[in-house]
C-alpha cells in the first residue's frame, strides 16, 4: 500500500511513546501513512521546527501550544493540540546533600504524601531553593508552583531555573541547582549518576496532569484533515497497545534503541511499569499509573486542561484569566478529537469539560456510546479548579 | 557612548566562534561577545543586555534563552524570537540556516537585517562544512570496515579481493541492505568468533 510520509517531531524521553510505537507497531502503515520522526535538540527547536512548517506535527509540552495562544514566548504561530498525548510522567528530584539532610530529619521518602515531602524539604533547605526545569513553559513548572504555593516551601525564595534535562544531574553536582522537576528518564538517570535522590512522582501533585499534547499547525489541520485523521487514530492504537501489561517490555526495548532514547532498556522500564528506584542506596517505590497513555480517556483533549494552564500562566504574567482561559479552549481541541476518532472504536465522553480536581475515585460518565470511567482527578491539596465559562 | 548593536554569540566550539565574531564584524558596527561555557546562561546574557543573541539551532542549550522572552521584572527587556512584519521572512531564513536569533524587542527590522543577513550567510557555512565533515568520517569509517571485512573474505575462502568484494555486495543486494552493513555484520561476527 501507498503512504504519505508524515514529518514528526518528538523529544526523546519516555513520554514520546505512542509516537514511537505507533511507527514501530506499524499502526501508522496501516492509516496509510509514514510517520518519519525527527528528534529535535531542544523544546524550542522543536516548536520552531512544527511553527515553521519543517514538520506536520509535533510531540509537545501541554503548556506551550497554550502560551503561544496567550502572546506569551515569542513566536505567535497558531497550533492546536488535537489530543493528549500522556499524563503525567514527571519526577521531582533533591540533590544527594539535602536528600540526606531530609533523612537526617526521619523523613521517610514515602513517595506518594505531596503535602509531608514538601514540608520536609523547606525544613532542610536553606533559604533559597533553586529548581531546574526544562523549559520555562511546562507542567514541570505549574506543578512546582502549584506545590511550593501549597505546602511549607512557600515561605521559601523558591528560584525556578531552564537546564536542559540531559545536563540536569551534571547541574545538580555542580550546584547550580537543589532539586529539579524532569520528565523520565532522566530523573532515574541522576539518581543512577548518584547526584540525586527522587522525592515525588508529578501524580503525587495532580494525578491527572496532561503532560504532553500531539500538536499541529491550525492551518495544517484545516487543508489537511485526512492525514490529520490517520495521525490521530495510528496515535490512538500505539497508546492502546502501550496500555496492556505485556506491551510494557517490548516497549521498553523499542525507545531504548540508539535511534530514540539511547539509554538503558532498564531506565525506561522503571517508568513504564511504576518501579522507581529513588536513592543510590537502592530503595524502591512503587507507583501506579505513573505515566499513562490511554486509560481513562487519556488522550481526550479536555478544554478544562487547556484553561488550568491557562490560569495559572495569566495570574503569573498579569493577564486577566478569563480571557486567557477563553482563548486557551479553543487549542484544546476536543472538536476534532471526536471528529476523527468517534466511530473508530474510540470512547469520547459527552462532555468537552470537567471540573478538574472533583473526583476523589474513579467515576463513571456519560460518553458517546453509553458510559466511560474516569479516573481519579485530585490535586495533593484537595481544592478544585472550576473553569471559567 | 557607542551606538554599535551589541550581539551575543553563544557558541562552546572556539573556531565556529571566531568564525562568526570576525563576519559579524565586519558587517558594521557591532560589539560581539562570545559565551562558551552554557551554565547559568541566562543570567550571564542578562548581563550584557544584548540587543541580540545568536545561538546554534542545534544546541540544547537554547531552551535555556527561552527564559529571556518573558520579562521578570520592570527593569529588564523582553527578548523575542522575530516573527512578525518585515523581520518574518528574516526569522524564517535564520531558523533554515541553523541559527536562532533572540532580539530586544522594539529594534527596528532595518538596524538588525545587515547583521542577521550576515549571521545567516555564516552558520549556513558552518552548517554545510559540518555536514560535509560527518559525512566524509562516516564515509571514511565505512570504508575502512568494508576493507576490512574483505581481508576476512579473502582470508577465509582463498579468494582474491575483487571476488571477495562482489560477494559481498552480492549478499547486501540479496538481503536489502548496504554493502557497508554487510561488512559491519561481518566484522562483528568474525570478532566474536575468534
Amino acid at each position: 500500500m501507498r503512504t504519505v510520509t508524515l514529518p514528526v517531531a518528538y523529544m526523546p524521553l519516555v513520554d514520546a511513546a505512542p509516537l514511537i510505537v505507533a511507527r514501530e507497531m506499524g499502526f501508522d502503515h496501516a492509516e496509510g501513512i509514514s510517520l518519519d520522526l525527527r528528534p529535535a535538540p531542544s523544546w524550542s527547536s522543536l516548536r520552531d521546527m512544527l511553527a515553521f512548517g519543517h514538520v506536520d506535527a509535533a510531540h509537545l509540552l501541554s503548556p506551550i501550544p497554550v502560551a503561544m495562544a496567550l502572546g506569551l514566548g515569542g513566536i505567535a504561530t497558531s497550533l492546536s493540540a488535537v489530543s493528549v498525548l500522556s499524563l503525567n510522567g514527571n519526577v521531582i528530584g533533591v540533590g544527594t546533600q539535602l536528600a540526606h539532610r531530609m533523612a537526617d530529619q526521619g523523613y521517610g521518602f514515602d513517595f506518594v504524601d505531596a503535602k509531608q515531602a514538601g514540608a520536609a524539604l523547606a525544613e532542610a533547605a536553606a533559604d533559597v531553593l533553586v529548581f531546574g526545569v526544562p523549559f520555562p513553559f511546562s507542567m514541570h513548572v505549574e506543578l512546582l508552583r502549584y506545590w511550593v504555593a501549597g505546602t511549607a516551601l512557600a515561605n521559601k525564595q523558591v528560584e525556578i531555573r531552564t537546564v536542559p534535562p540531559p545536563l540536569m544531574a551534571q547541574a545538580l553536582a555542580a550546584g547550580e541547582i537543589d532539586a529539579f522537576c524532569v520528565g523520565e528518564p532522566w530523573g532515574s538517570f541522576a539518581v543512577d549518576d548518584q547526584v540525586g535522590a527522587l522525592l515525588l512522582p508529578g501524580r503525587a501533585i495532580w494525578t491527572c496532569a496532561p503532560e504532553k499534547v500531539l500538536a499541529v499547525r491550525n492551518d495544517w489541520a484545516e487543508t489537511e484533515p485526512h492525514l490529520l485523521g490517520s495521525l490521530m487514530r495510528a496515535v490512538w492504537q500505539a497508546g492502546r497497545w502501550l496500555s496492556t501489561s505485556e506491551s510494557r517490555t517490548t516497549a521498553s526495548e523499542m525507545l531504548s534503541r540508539k535511534a530514540y532514547l539511547n539509554v538503558s532498556p532498564e531506565l525506561v522500564d522503571r517508568a513504564l511499569m511504576g518501579a522507581f528506584t529513588i536513592s543510590a542506596r537502592g530503595e524502591q517505590r512503587h507507583v501506579d499509573g505513573f505515566v499513562e497513555f490511554f486509560e481513562g480517556a487519556a488522550s481526550f483533549p479536555w478544554r478544562s486542561q487547556a484553561k488550568w494552564i491557562a490560569h495559572q500562566l495569566a495570574e503569573r504574567n498579569g493577564i486577566d484569566a478569563s480571557t486567557a482561559e477563553r482563548q486557551a479552549a479553543k487549542v484544546f481541541r476536543s472538536d476534532l478529537y471526536r471528529r476523527e476518532l468517534q466511530g473508530s472504536g474510540v470512547e469520547t465522553p459527552g462532555a468537552s469539560e470537567k471540573v478538574e480536581g472533583a473526583l476523589p475515585e474513579a467515576t463513571a460518565v456519560a460518553s458517546a456510546n453509553g458510559s466511560l470511567i474516569l479516573p481519579q482527578n485530585v490535586f495533593f491539596d484537595r481544592r478544585i479548579f472550576e473553569p471559567s465559562i | 557612548m557607542s551606538n554599535n548593536l551589541t550581539v551575543v554569540v553563544v557558541e562552546q566550539n572556539q573556531e565556529r566562534a571566531f568564525a562568526i565574531v570576525d563576519a559579524l564584524k565586519e558587517s558594521g558596527d557591532v560589539d560581539v561577545i562570545v559565551i562558551g561555557d552554557v551554565s547559568g546562561l541566562a543570567r550571564k546574557i542578562a548581563m550584557h543586555s544584548p540587543d541580540i543573541v545568536l545561538i546554534d539551532i542545534d544546541n540544547p542549550s537554547r531552551d535555556m534563552l527561552e527564559e529571556l522572552t518573558v520579562a521578570s521584572g520592570p527593569m529588564d527587556r523582553p527578548v523575542a524570537m522575530f516573527v512578525s512584519g518585515a523581520a518574518g521572512g528574516l526569522a524564517k531564513a535564520a531558523v533554515e540556516a541553523g541559527v536562532s536569533a533572540y532580539v530586544v524587542d522594539g529594534l527596528q527590522a532595518e538596524r538588525i537585517k545587515p547583521v542577521m543577513d550576515t549571521a545567516i550567510a555564516r552558520f549556513q557555512v558552518l552548517r554545510q562544512m559540518r555536514v560535509e565533515l560527518a559525512e566524509t568520517r562516516r564515509a571514511l569509517e565505512e570504508r575502512k570496515v568494508i576493507d576490512r571485512a574483505k581481508g576476512l573474505i579473502m582470508k577465509a575462502k582463498g579468494i582474491p579481493e575483487d571476488e571477495a568484494y562482489a560477494l559481498m555486495r552480492k549478499a547486501a543486494m540479496n538481503e536489502n541492505r548496504r554493502v557497508a552493513d554487510v561488512a559491519q555484520a561481518l566484522v562483528t561476527a568474525s570478532g566474536l568468533l575468534s
